[in-house]
């Protein structure tokens, strides 16, 4: 028993002798630090390069990506987009919009040959129009014709109001539904429904108002401009020939790809295309759009690392230089605390710290410059990155970096510092 | 003096550097043995080894071959670990050049030891500030030593040498940067030490300096070549013959 009693002091001691040799050695590491602090800075510059890289690619991806999750989160993973676009190859490559335009007639039958969407809302957009109200105008606002169910599949709110009805779009009523920035700019009253509107010269009756929509990472979906939604047909009479695209929704996010592939296979047939010939439009579900952006991530997240890889070997090469100048300028020392009683350990131990201390420092200063960075990035305008954030895990991996780093650069001089011969570091100049 | 028991016996101790082309003798089997509060002083012209066998003494360097016995304890079969240790706890080295680091205190600088003696804050700061006064530098605590004179580094680094309470105090040639009044300041510490029951060996080629030793022990050629008593060695004979010229003129 006292034997365990004393063992068990003795560990006590060790520890609480580790962490005072701990708390010395980084004590002792920074005012060295702060003697030399330009070559220091100079020193961290690669760490600090690399860290700030890292932590604002991460930032920026952990952005796009909360962007793209918010986004299916209102949309639904099982919602499906359809539009045309030219083809990559074959004759089609140069075609003019004209040609590849979606035509009306081309989404009839359309629910009866897909079994596997439950919903199908057509758009139609392009005509540019001029909104008035008494004396108040908004010039070029877009107006959109949609089916009553693309607000259910983007399960967009209402404010006031309600959503475009079948009545409506069966009638091709003179209803719209506007934004709230519209109904101010009009001046319309607070409770505008029923209050009549011009969009040209024709009379529109106020039946909903509609929340702004978040800005998407799917493109310009207008949250810049006015917003006001007119029954599908009604658009029809307003332009004949609008540039039309849709939204589906799949009856669950499992059966998302066979969608695709029934929506495929349904336009090649009424867009009469060749065996062999490609495509003249894109039909995307959410789903794979979000496969595709985790792996973009991937690929940014893999060449960032290389970059930040190489930039950590710079800068762990600045490390180990300046650690074995530090060791040169100070081999009196050296030989003075092994004089003093210092042991190999001792010194070995001072000498990982004080490069590990850089190191971290660096990683700190590359986290605030990355902080910078992420804010900077956040506020550029357009680029859908205003919800980047550096989440805890990049600063946790940050500073896991610059320690490896410090540890295995530091390694090398801190053997050199402690295989010193007292007496030889004594009589060094 | 004699009843006092043994803390050194050096039996045969070589040190040998080889060069390749030579073999130079640093030491060529020195015999000594040293009593507890004893003060000693080897002299001897440069090159005659007195280095050499401070840093054996010190633990800073083995011997080729013989034995080193401190404190009964062997030293020629020690690990360097266990050297380091005696380095710190039993033996206190004072250098001609001070060695104090330049980015520390007075306070600091004197401290150091006791940080490889695993002690805590507090206790190395009282010991420290005890060390300090010891050597009648109480007001220069905080003084980093590019704010000091010489003597007053040089008492500093005893400070340090004193701070762990070592068995021996070793001094090369601890006067050799000072001038003579500072000199004499440095000896008057040195026998206020002993008086107070410190063992002290150290090295100079003055012979003014070691007549304030109990013991001068003449080295040549890595050889202990004659070992008196101050008053039996030919040095302070020439001494008092210089006074007694001096009285005369
Ligand atoms: N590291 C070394 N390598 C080779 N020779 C050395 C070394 N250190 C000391 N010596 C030689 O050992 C002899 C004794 O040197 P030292 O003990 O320093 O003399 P001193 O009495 O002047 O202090 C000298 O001849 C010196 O050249
Ligand atoms: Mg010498």
């Amino acid at each position: 028993m006292i034997h365990l009693k004393r063992a068990f002091y003795a560990i006590l001691r060790w520890i609480l002798g580790f962490f005072r040799v701990l708390y010395q050695s980084i004590h002792l590491a920074l005012s060295q630090i702060w003697a030399n602090k330009t070559r220091a800075v100079l020193t961290m510059l690669g760490i600090i390069i690399a860290v700030a890289s890292v932590t604002a690619v991460i930032a920026a991806l952990s952005g796009l990506k909360a962007k793209i999750l918010s986004q299916v989160k209102t949309f639904g993973t099982n919602t499906i987009f359809i539009m045309p676009t030219r083809p990559d190859e074959g004759p089609k490559q140069h075609a003019s919009w004209w040609e590849i335009r979606f035509e009306p007639e081309q989404f009839d039958d359309l629910m009866e040959h897909c079994p596997s969407i439950s919903k199908l809302g057509r758009q139609s957009s392009g005509g540019r129009h001029t909104v008035s109200f008494r004396d108040r105008s908004a010039e070029n606002v877009n107006v959109n014709g949609i089916e009553p169910d693309c607000f259910q599949i983007e399960s967009r709110t209402f404010l006031l109001g309600r959503p475009l009805s079948l009545m409506d779009e069966m009638q091709t009523r003179q209803v719209c539904i506007i934004d709230p920035r519209l109904q101010n700019e009009l001046r319309l009253k607070r409770d505008c429904i029923g209050q009549q509107i011009l969009i040209g010269h024709n009379a529109f009756i106020v039946v909903g108002v509609i929340e702004p929509r978040p800005s998407s990472p799917f493109g310009d979906t207008g949250s810049e401009n006015y917003e006001i939604f007119i029954p599908f047909k009604t658009n029809l009479k307003l332009q004949p020939y609008p540039w039309i695209y849709a939204i589906a929704e799949s009856r669950s996010a499992e059966v998302s790809e066979d969608a695709v592939a029934e929506l495929r296979f349904f336009f090649r047939r009424t867009r009469n295309l060749e065996p062999g010939e490609p495509d003249t439009f894109r039909v995307e579900s959410l789903k794979s759009a979000l496969e595709q952006f985790n792996q973009i991530a991937i690929v940014v997240t893999m060449v960032a690392g290389g970059i930040v890889g190489i930039s950590l070997l710079v800068g762990g090469v600045g490390i180990m230089n300046i650690m074995l100048v530090s060791v040169s300028e100070r081999t009196r020392e050296i030989g003075l605390r092994k004089a003093v009683g210092a042991r190999r350990s001792a010194i070995l131990t001072q000498f990982l710290i004080e490069s590990v201390v850089l190191c971290f420092i660096g990683g700190l200063i590359g986290i605030g410059i990355g902080y910078l960075l992420t804010q900077a990035i956040a506020n550029i305008p357009k680029a859908e990155l205003d919800m980047a954030h550096i989440p805890w895990q990049a600063v946790a991996i940050s500073f896991a970096f610059s320690g490896t780093v410090g540890i295995f650069f530091g390694m090398f001089p801190a053997i050199k510092a402690a295989r010193l011969d007292p007496i030889e570091a004594l009589r060094h100049e | 003096m004699a009843s006092n028991h043994v803390i050194i016996t050096l039996q045969d101790v070589r040190r040998e550097y080889n060069l390749g082309v030579e073999c130079i003798h640093a030491l060529d089997g020195v015999t000594l043995e040293l009593s507890d509060n004893e003060y000693v002083a080897i002299m001897g012209h440069s090159g005659s080894g007195k280095s050499t066998l401070m840093n054996v003494l010190g633990c800073l360097d083995r011997a080729t071959s013989g034995s080193y016995i401190l404190d009964g304890e062997d030293t020629t079969k020690m690990s360097d670990a266990a050297l380091a240790r005696v380095r710190n706890e039993r033996i206190g080295f004072v250098f001609q050049s001070f060695e104090l680091l330049g980015q520390l205190s007075a306070c600091r600088n004197v401290e150091m030891p006791l940080i490889y003696a695993n002690s805590g804050w507090l206790s190395r700061r009282k010991l420290a500030t005890e060390a300090l006064e010891r050597v009648g530098l109480k007001g220069r605590m905080r003084h980093k030593p590019n704010q000091l004179s010489g003597g007053e580094k040089q008492r500093v680094a005893i400070a340090r040498a004193l701070i762990c309470k070592p068995s021996i105090l070793l001094a090369d040639e601890p006067t050799g940067n000072l001038d003579t009044k500072t000199s004499r300041e440095i000896m008057d510490l040195f026998r206020q030490l002993h008086n107070e029951g410190q063992t002290i060996i150290m090295v100079t080629h003055e012979a003014d300096i070691a007549c304030h030793a109990d013991r001068i022990i003449r080295m040549q050629d890595g050889k202990v070549i004659s070992d008196l008593p101050t008053a039996e060695d030919p040095a302070s004979q020439h001494l008092k013959a210089t006074h007694t010229k001096e009285a005369q003129a």
